[in-house]
């Protein structure tokens, strides 16, 4: 009678470095990490509406920190990951209408994904600059 | 092979977690919702970035900027919940750490909407 034991060496399955890296694989990773980070982002504007329910102090504390160059950082990051999480999920509604699923369609999605949100956070910049009145 | 569920579980089509589809259609349909209520959103902030203290508030004591801004949070709260509790169900494997981040997953949207929440209503009453 054969007996299995604990030590021998069980067959695993492929894991993510076996496979060759394609643009659906790269926007698929893309759109958890973006999912991931916009995950605090809610708190931030909570934060800025609560300092405006509170005191003019506070709101302009707050407006200060966002309106700072490390502030426009972080929030010209959080725009596109915005950006480009909204495309990817577009794309997977679209997926789940069962069309776009083909080998080239869904590559050619997945580079428009990246594209899209890249040239739409530099036209919601430039527009965001234009209706303050200029840099 | 002989089916062992009742003819009530099978119909149910709840599943070992008893949760059925119920994730998954609920992270479409606020994926839906998400998308007019943070283009809306995001047009409001970009328009009033940097506008002095009594301006925003004006425009966010308005009952139709508050009810879209309000409907924009819990949208984007539970949707970004349903995200994070997969990540966490992927990821970590320790039971215990399992546990305890799934329900700091829970608290944590609904601290971010009661502080955004109670502000809307603070403004719109003009408290």
């Amino acid at each position: 009678m054969s007996k299995i034991t604990a030590t021998q060496s069980r067959p695993l399955s492929p894991h993510l470095q076996i496979y060759r890296f394609t643009p659906t694989m790269a926007m698929s990773v893309a759109h958890r990490i973006t999912g991931a980070a916009l995950y605090f982002g809610p708190l931030l504007f909570a934060l800025w509406l609560l300092a405006a329910a509170t005191s003019a102090e506070w709101f302009d504390f707050v407006s200060g920190l966002f309106g700072s160059f490390l502030g426009r950082l972080v929030l010209f990051g959080y725009s596109w990951a915005l950006l480009h999480h909204m495309l990817g999920g577009i794309r997977h509604l679209i997926w789940d209408t069962g069309r776009g699923l083909e080998r080239d369609t869904s590559t050619r999605l997945a580079k428009a994904t990246l594209i899209g949100s890249i040239t739409l956070t530099v036209i919601v910049w430039v527009v965001g600059y234009a209706l303050r009145g200029g840099f | 092979m002989a089916d062992m569920r009742t003819p009530l579980n099978r119909v149910r089509g709840l599943g070992a977690a008893r949760g059925g589809t119920e994730h998954f259609w609920r992270q479409r349909l606020t994926a839906v919702s998400n998308l007019p209520l943070i283009l809306f959103f995001m047009g409001f902030v970009m328009a009033y970035s940097g506008a002095p203290f009594e301006e925003v508030r004006a425009a966010i004591a308005s009952p139709v900027v508050a009810l879209l801004i309000g409907f924009a949070f819990v949208s984007v709260l539970y949707h970004m919940r349903l995200g994070m509790q997969v990540i966490i169900e992927d990821y970590v494997h320790d039971q215990g750490w399992k546990v305890a981040l799934i329900i700091l997953n829970t608290f944590f949207p609904i601290v971010v909407g009661a502080i955004a929440l109670l502000s809307l209503l603070k403004i719109v009453f003009g408290a």
